[in-house]
């Protein structure tokens, strides 16, 4: 924002306390993602709009058609729901439809995933949903060096972007380098290097495929464990390389199975690597139920390192 | 309106219910005791008991994300509230809704709505179907300052004026949509004129007062059940608490939490009039406080001790019957 005056931010309370007596930078996004921006950046470019995602979202598409590079943030993408199309019949399409005279640079960012007992309306994924979507570019970061590079690499990227933030990766603290830099999309990042073992995860499963990867280390397990980092472009390169010298493939992703993630690196594998294969492709995912609330049904609704442990384990056997 | 006096321990105990409810949730809260994310009603009791006074167990209600008090004005069972709450599967939803779905259907409540303004257009299809039913039902959907702007609640207010049904929309202007003022948000800051603007009456109150939320939700549901189409309900009050449990509530003014507690508590300004009209005495509305600590109590030791969810019950629910039919 501070070395391109087209870019703003708008969402609803990504300041907080317009129109309120109390303090102006009143909450800064339901994460605290954007606490402080509007100290530096006033509410000409920091803006908070009344809970109406249908006006919103659609606006950012039309700012970006016209010029600017807008951020907007919809808190939980399980809103999507109401400004859906939007986002998938609007912004997706305006290059296409418009015969590639046009551009949309605009970044729609949302937190997703379980992990909170929020519940079916405040849990969801929906990232493997909007990939299906020729149009929209789809980034899911796993760790925060990774949020940031990618983020900025969405900023300046040309076409619309949605930017998935697992939400209990909030919680971790990590050291993140001062400087701009970016990661460019369809560029998997391989997070651990093995030979027996592919195994490709997004977003919050990265750091429990690595747990559990590390623990198979003292039995004389090692894996490929591949973050794709982007879902679209997905670096097919990337995983094929790796199931080709491993023979073996175990996908993990949080969402429930039909027409989602896992199914879909499968099936590259299976179209594209099918020759390579020593054995089943494994699918580590959620059940095809919404996502519950009580704490012990959703442990067992997420997918846990113990769970990929097996699955790694039933590529071997 | 004369009510009577069953009517009005009714309406009080209701009321202290919901308080002492929310006030041992946010207390369960703070203890780590409750899982997930909260939004209470305290402060705006009156809201939903002036409303529901009016409803029978066969109309029907929607609610909010703040929705624990529209569901016990209703009728909802506490004690299964409370485990819903805890996590349980003997709660009302099993342990698969918790805060933000909570809800009894049996009791006519269609639950409390994660998504903001996903209310309304469902009840406009309940109240499409007393229409088509002649049963004389009527539905009714609470909104808050927030959820208005929706483009959702005003398709719904639209089609239930073209389709004429009875459903009845109550907006509750508890200041903030989240940590925004209405004073922002509502670009017109004319809510009961651009609410009337869709083509029904909409009926003001002071949400604090009960007698006022009474009297206007009682017009509102009479013209609705008339026949009429469809009819509103305008009530100001603040809440307590914040957005959820947790916000720091900085957009707050100085004092005015204070202000809201001291000079705008339904239950203080209930227990005045009875004071003036000497309908209820002192020692009745005591007996009823202590009653209900009892009952808050009691479901908080329930809850705490009810059998937790396993497992194998992720996948129930989904459906009705899944598979290949015959």
């Amino acid at each position: 924002m501070r070395t391109d005056p087209d870019v703003f931010l708008m969402g609803e309370d990504v300041s907080g306390g317009a129109g309120c007596d109390g303090e102006d930078d009143a909450f800064g996004g339901a994460f605290g993602q954007y606490k402080g921006l509007v100290k530096e950046f006033g509410r000409e470019r920091i803006i908070d709009t009344p809970i109406t995602e249908s006006a919103f979202i659609g606006a950012a598409g039309g700012a970006a058609a016209t010029g600017m590079r807008p951020i907007v943030d919809l808190m939980f993408v399980d809103f999507i729901g109401v400004c859906f199309d939007q986002i998938f019949n609007q912004m997706a399409k305006f290059r296409y439809m418009f015969g590639g005279k046009s551009r949309c640079p605009a970044v729609i960012r949302f937190s997703a995933g379980g992990g909170f007992s929020a519940a079916g309306q405040h849990s969801q994924a929906m990232y493997q949903v909007m990939t299906s979507f020729p149009g929209l570019k789809v980034v899911v970061p796993s760790n925060a060096y990774d949020a940031k590079g990618l983020l900025l690499s969405a900023i300046q990227d040309d076409d619309p972007v949605l930017f998935f933030e697992p939400k209990v990766l909030y919680q971790e603290t990590a050291e993140v380098p001062d400087e701009m830099y970016t990661i460019p999309f369809g560029q998997a990042n391989f997070v651990r290097e093995g030979d027996d073992v592919t195994v490709v995860a997004f977003g919050q499963m990265v750091p429990k495929a690595a747990a559990a990867i590390d623990a198979l280390a003292a039995e004389g397990i090692s894996c490929d464990l591949i973050d794709p980092r982007t879902t679209s472009p997905l670096d097919e390169a990337a995983i094929l390389e790796s199931v080709r010298a491993t023979g073996r493939l175990v996908v993990v992703d949080e969402a429930p199975p039909r027409c989602g993630l896992t199914a879909d690196i499968a099936g590259l594998a299976a179209d594209k690597a099918f020759s390579s294969l020593k054995g089943p492709i494994k699918q580590v995912c959620a059940p095809h139920s919404p996502t519950p609330f009580s704490p012990e049904l959703e442990a067992a609704y997420i997918p846990n390192a113990d769970k990929i442990t097996a699955a790694i384990k039933a590529t071997l056997a | 309106m004369s009510i009577s006096k069953e009517s009005l321990l009714h309406a009080y105990r209701t009321m202290k219910t919901i308080r002492e409810f929310e006030e041992r949730v946010h207390a369960e809260i703070m203890n780590g005791q409750i899982p997930g994310f909260t939004h209470l009603y305290t402060g705006q009791e009156a809201n939903a008991v002036g409303v529901c006074a009016h409803l029978d167990e066969s109309d029907t209600i929607i609610s909010t994300h703040r929705g624990h008090g529209h569901c016990i004005a209703k009728g909802a069972d506490v004690s299964g509230m409370m485990k819903e709450l805890f996590g349980s599967s003997e709660g009302l939803c099993k342990g698969k809704g918790g805060s933000m779905h909570v809800a009894d259907i049996d009791k006519g409540i269609l639950g409390a709505n994660g998504i903001v303004a996903g209310g309304p257009p469902i009840s406009v299809g309940s109240a499409l179907a007393a229409k088509i039913r002649k049963n004389g039902k009527v539905a009714v959907s609470f909104s808050g300052d927030g959820s208005v702007n929706q483009g959702t609640c005003f398709e719904a207010m639209n089609m239930a004026v073209v389709l004429q049904v009875p459903a009845v929309f109550v907006i509750e202007n508890n200041y903030y949509s989240e940590h925004t003022h209405i004073d922002y948000a509502v670009g017109c800051n004319d809510l009961k004129a651009r609410t009337e603007a869709f083509g029904f009456p909409v009926f003001v109150a002071d949400g604090a007062d009960f007698f006022a939320v009474h009297e206007a939700a009682g017009k509102a549901i009479a013209h609705a059940r008339a026949g009429n189409g469809p009819a509103g309900v305008f009530a100001e009050q603040g809440r307590y608490h914040g957005h959820f449990v947790g916000d720091p509530q900085a957009y707050r003014g100085e004092g005015e939490l204070e202000n809201l507690r001291e000079n705008h508590d339904p239950l203080k300004v209930f227990r005045q009039h009875m004071a003036t009209s000497g309908e209820l005495s002192e020692g009745e509305l005591d007996a009823i406080d202590a009653e209900v600590m009892a009952e808050i109590e009691q479901s908080v030791v329930d809850a705490k001790a009810a059998a937790r969810p396993t497992p194998e019950q992720v996948t129930a629910d989904v459906y009705i019957q899944y598979g290949a039919t015959a």
